[in-house]
């Protein structure tokens, strides 16, 4: 393809220092075999992978370790062959520094390969077939969100997808894994992203590669010579890699706020997802490793490596000469929208870059002062949102106006608080208003779960006792019509002697209860208000049993109860007798 | 303050509240070295005193707060408040009337509504105005420009430093007559009889196009103006807003060049505070409307509230009123005019709640 297609401008933006050549000097390197290797189970969006091997177990490279959880969920392969230790919590990389379930497998260092299942004649494969591959090859997106690949692929069945989109604009400064990938493996991307392209049967597939790679992109375009396959350069401009940014620059269309890119007919994958797939369908390989940038002036050869998934991330840092006393702040991630992790944690299928800065690059923020209301945030805003004013509802908390501002279009990228002259922690206020919000949402929908709960059992009893009340009044009814029946009967058979009294035992006691004295009704209700009275007081001091204020009140209690019983008892077989 | 949280962004743009202040200050320096040469030493030393006070107010009021004083100090804005306040007197207002307007603008205009970033008032114009109602007599005494003298020998500028440190703070031992004179908003606005021609062979105060001397002087706030906007320090909305109502209403209401004209366009948009208003008063991004649209309706309504007051109503010049009136309207302008979030089909205009 040469003639580039149009592309469009998005809103705002900025160009931060691009920091990209230091790493892209030394190629592709493959660090020697990690001893330990940490697979965490939960590796993407979705649910975790359910583990199908247990401790002790010996495992070939590429063997299934876990299987999916779930339609949001995705398989797990042993990067190298060796014995699995242990299955328990272990560093995880995420902001939270939570340590998360993960497979801890112990290289043997044979590194052998379990039998794989090649597939050599893709092409007359059905979509199905295709996706079954892709989604037992346990890949998820490997641009960053790390959304389940066949899930995504499936997201919106009933909407056709008439454009495939390739992320390949790796707008975040510093990292240049995306690149690497491209430079090295882009005739397997453009087979990866035919085979993406046989799935979905799209009108046209798109890549977009920002222009500040042109090795990439004249890879690219030799791989894709001849293919129906176009590569748009793109302005480099951040954050044009944004998945509704990238949608917006090479279609002009916009993903509907709220919903996806499949509800305009556009699907998004990246470059990376894109080599997986090519190695899961025609190599028959699981996603065992990935493309991973380590970078940042406290390592002294900053460098690309394909990583072993579940590599300890120190271990990568000391393969890049990691200079500890100048490690200021360890970043998984670029350096708008990633987020510091302790370097025991792993690499994972959604980590495309280690950010080991010093305290120059990545200074600590000086203390915001009030906000200006310069507007500098509104016009580097990708979203078009206003956020000063977010920035001043967040501080109000005023959810029901961050709502209204569109405070949910917000994608984080961070734009806003790179360009802020007061140093406002702008995104950081944004994720507290919108967990707030979505913690007070919960919170409703459960009350009203409670509230509607509440009011159908108050229906329900109405409508038994309703149902009660007209049982009684149909055996009233059907009662007196007996009664009627055998009192003509009687009359009929008065020279008859009289039948034997049905049910005397019962009928004596109703009459017995009926005929109680004023007196002895007292009696009565006195001997059951002090039996209560004690079973309450039993009941709270099985509550309490160090309570001695409650055992001392048992015994008097238990007399007054006694002697009320006693009363009662009396009155009425005085009355007997 | 609260402890600065470790998170994404973790890198950071260089730009600094402390760099947009000084670079308005900076964007101001061709205007400000016009001005002394037409009027001498008045407009520095109004500088000097109004930014003195301006940024011990600021320090006295920070400590009444108990605010970190010297973190506050740092980032200019007192420094702006005075300096813009400073070049908005009359050069050699007396000292006290310096102090009264400074003084106001940081206490009143700022510091009782939550210091910087929370006033809704220009701290400055409210200052002005303040100082303009109270003291009328001050605030229309315009200095005599330099080179008036030859055209008409009664009138002498002031232009040695001694002599504008006397006027400035001992101005009754100083001759009364001959160093201050109408300017040429006051002509215009008080001319019945003569057209604008028979006018301006009669009253040295109007130029070739505006006032004289002040039009060079605007024409030097607008480069001023200029640079900011290639810097982005300030955007261009308000300013085209404001001019483009101004010039508009001047070309509606214009009456031609006899008696009962109204002043040109190019008069109105050259003379009096027009040019400094636009680019430096009313950009201050505190007390304007936020949004791009929403700037440009705030520059439009402090435009032609500018001519209807000059026109038609008491002032002469009506910058500082205009704008304090549009400050007023600000949050409404706000709510109504949020631009088109990516996503949406359209705006969501409108307070969006009754409380």
């Amino acid at each position: 393809m040469s003639a580039q297609p149009r592309i469009w401008d998005i809103p705002g933006g900025i160009h931060p220092p691009e920091n990209k050549i230091q790493s892209t000097a030394r190629g592709l390197e493959h660090p020697s075999l990690p001893a330990r290797l940490i697979l965490p189970l939960l590796q993407h969006i979705g649910s975790r992978a359910k583990p199908v091997v247990n401790a002790g177990d010996r495992v070939l490279k590429g063997q299934l370790l876990a299987v999916t959880d779930g339609k949001f969920s995705c398989s797990l392969h042993a990067p190298t062959s060796g014995i699995i230790s242990a299955i328990e919590n272990a560093p995880y990389p995420h902001a939270s520094g939570l340590h998360e379930p993960a497979i801890i497998l112990d290289s043997d260092g044979e590194d052998r390969w379990t039998e794989l299942q090649p597939t050599a004649g893709w092409r007359s494969l059905e979509p199905v077939a295709l996706l079954d591959l892709i989604d037992s090859a346990g890949i998820s997106g490997l641009g960053g969100a790390g959304f389940p690949a066949a899930a995504k692929l499936l997201s919106r069945p009933d909407h056709r997808i008439d454009t495939l989109v390739i992320n390949a604009a790796e707008c975040e400064p510093y990292i240049t894994a995306d690149d690497m990938c491209m430079r090295h493996y882009a005739t397997q991307i453009i087979t990866g992203i035919q085979i993406l392209s046989h799935i979905l049967n799209p009108e046209r597939v798109l890549v977009g590669i920002e222009d500040n790679k042109p090795e990439a992109i004249a890879a690219m375009r030799a791989a894709a010579e001849g293919e129906p396959v176009s590569i748009i350069e793109i302005p480099t401009k951040y954050p044009s890699g944004g998945e509704k940014q990238l949608i917006q620059i090479l279609t002009g269309r916009e993903v509907p706020s709220g919903g996806l890119p499949a509800d305009i007919g556009v699907l998004c994958q990246n470059v990376g997802t894109a080599l997986a797939v090519h190695d899961a369908v025609v190599l028959g390989r699981p996603l065992i490793h990935r493309v991973v940038t380590l970078t940042g002036a406290a390592l002294e050869r900053p460098t690309n490596v394909m990583a072993l998934i579940g590599t300890p991330i120190h271990e990568l840092l000391a393969f890049a000469g990691l200079q500890p006393e100048r490690l200021h702040r360890l970043v998984m991630g670029g350096p708008m929208m990633g987020f510091t992790v302790d370097s025991a944690a792993p690499v994972i299928k959604t980590s495309n870059c280690l950010l080991a800065g010093t305290i120059d690059e990545l200074p600590p923020p000086p203390p915001p002062l009030p906000c200006i209301r310069c507007g500098l945030c509104a016009e580097a805003c990708p979203a078009e949102l206003l956020p000063q004013q977010l920035h001043w509802f967040a501080l109000g908390k005023d959810y029901p106006q961050l709502e209204r501002y569109n405070l949910f279009d917000c994608i984080e990228c961070g734009a806003c608080a790179y360009v802020c002259p007061s140093h406002i922690p702008l995104v950081h206020q944004y994720r507290a208003a919108k967990s707030e919000i979505r913690s007070i949402e919960l919170q409703h929908s459960r009350a009203d779960h409670s509230r509607r709960r509440f009011e159908e059992r108050q229906a329900r009893l109405e409508r038994e006792a309703e149902q009660r009340e007209r049982d009684r009044q149909a055996r009233a009814e059907r009662a007196a019509r007996a009664k009627a029946a055998r009192e003509a009967k009687a009359a009929s058979e008065k020279d008859t002697p009289a039948p034997v009294a049905v049910a005397p035992d019962l009928a004596r006691i109703q009459a017995k209860n009926s005929t109680l004295t004023p007196e002895q009704k007292q009696l009565k209700v006195a001997a059951s208000t002090a039996r209560m009275a004690l079973q309450r007081a039993r009941k709270q001091l099985a509550a309490n049993p160090d309570n001695l204020d409650l055992q001392a009140q048992i015994p008097p209690l238990e007399q007054a109860y006694a002697d009320a019983q006693r009363a009662f008892e009396q009155a009425t077989s005085q009355e007997g007798s | 303050m609260a402890i600065t949280p470790v998170s994404s962004p973790h890198a950071m743009g260089s730009n600094r509240t402390r760099t947009i202040m000084l670079q308005v200050l900076a964007a101001t320096v061709p205007g400000l070295l016009l001005l002394t040469w037409f009027f001498g030493w008045g407009t520095l030393i109004n500088l000097l005193l109004a930014c003195g006070f301006a940024v011990l107010v600021e320090a006295g009021i920070l400590r009444l707060r108990k605010r970190p004083v010297r973190f506050f100090l740092n980032d200019g804005s007192a420094l702006v408040t005075g300096w813009l306040l400073a070049l908005a007197l009359p050069p050699y207002a007396p000292w006290w009337l310096v102090l009264v307007a400074a003084g106001f603008a940081m206490i009143f205009g700022k510091h009782l509504y939550g210091g910087l970033g929370q006033n809704p008032f220009n701290p400055a114009m409210l200052g002005y105005a303040v100082v303009l109602v109270s003291f009328p007599m001050e605030m229309t005494s315009w200095p005599v420009w330099r080179g008036a003298e030859q055209l008409q020998p009664a009138l002498t500028p002031t232009l040695g430093l001694l002599e504008g440190i006397q006027r400035v703070f001992a101005p009754g031992s100083l001759p009364a007559d001959g160093w201050a004179t109408a300017t040429a908003l006051d002509v215009i606005k008080n001319n019945n009889s003569l057209t604008l021609a028979e006018l301006r062979s009669a009253e040295p105060a109007l130029g070739s196009f505006a006032s004289r001397g002040w039009e060079w002087v605007a024409l030097a706030w607008l480069a001023g103006g200029l640079f900011l906007i290639r810097r982005k320090v300030i955007s261009w909305h308000a300013p085209a807003g404001m001019l483009g109502a101004l010039g508009l209403m001047s070309l509606l209401f214009w009456g031609g060049s006899g008696s009962g004209s109204n002043g040109s366009p190019l008069f109105h948009l050259l003379g009096g505070a027009t040019m400094l208003g636009a680019f430096f008063i009313i950009t201050d991004p505190v007390t304007c409307a936020t949004s791009a649209r929403g700037r440009l309706i705030f520059g439009a309504g402090v435009g032609v509230l500018v001519y209807v007051i000059r026109v038609w109503g008491n002032y002469p010049d009506a910058v500082a009123f205009a704008v304090l009136l549009m400050n007023l309207c600000a949050p409404t302008i706000d709510y109504y005019t949020p631009p088109r979030t990516y996503g949406h089909a359209k705006a969501k205009r409108g307070l969006g709640k009754v409380d």
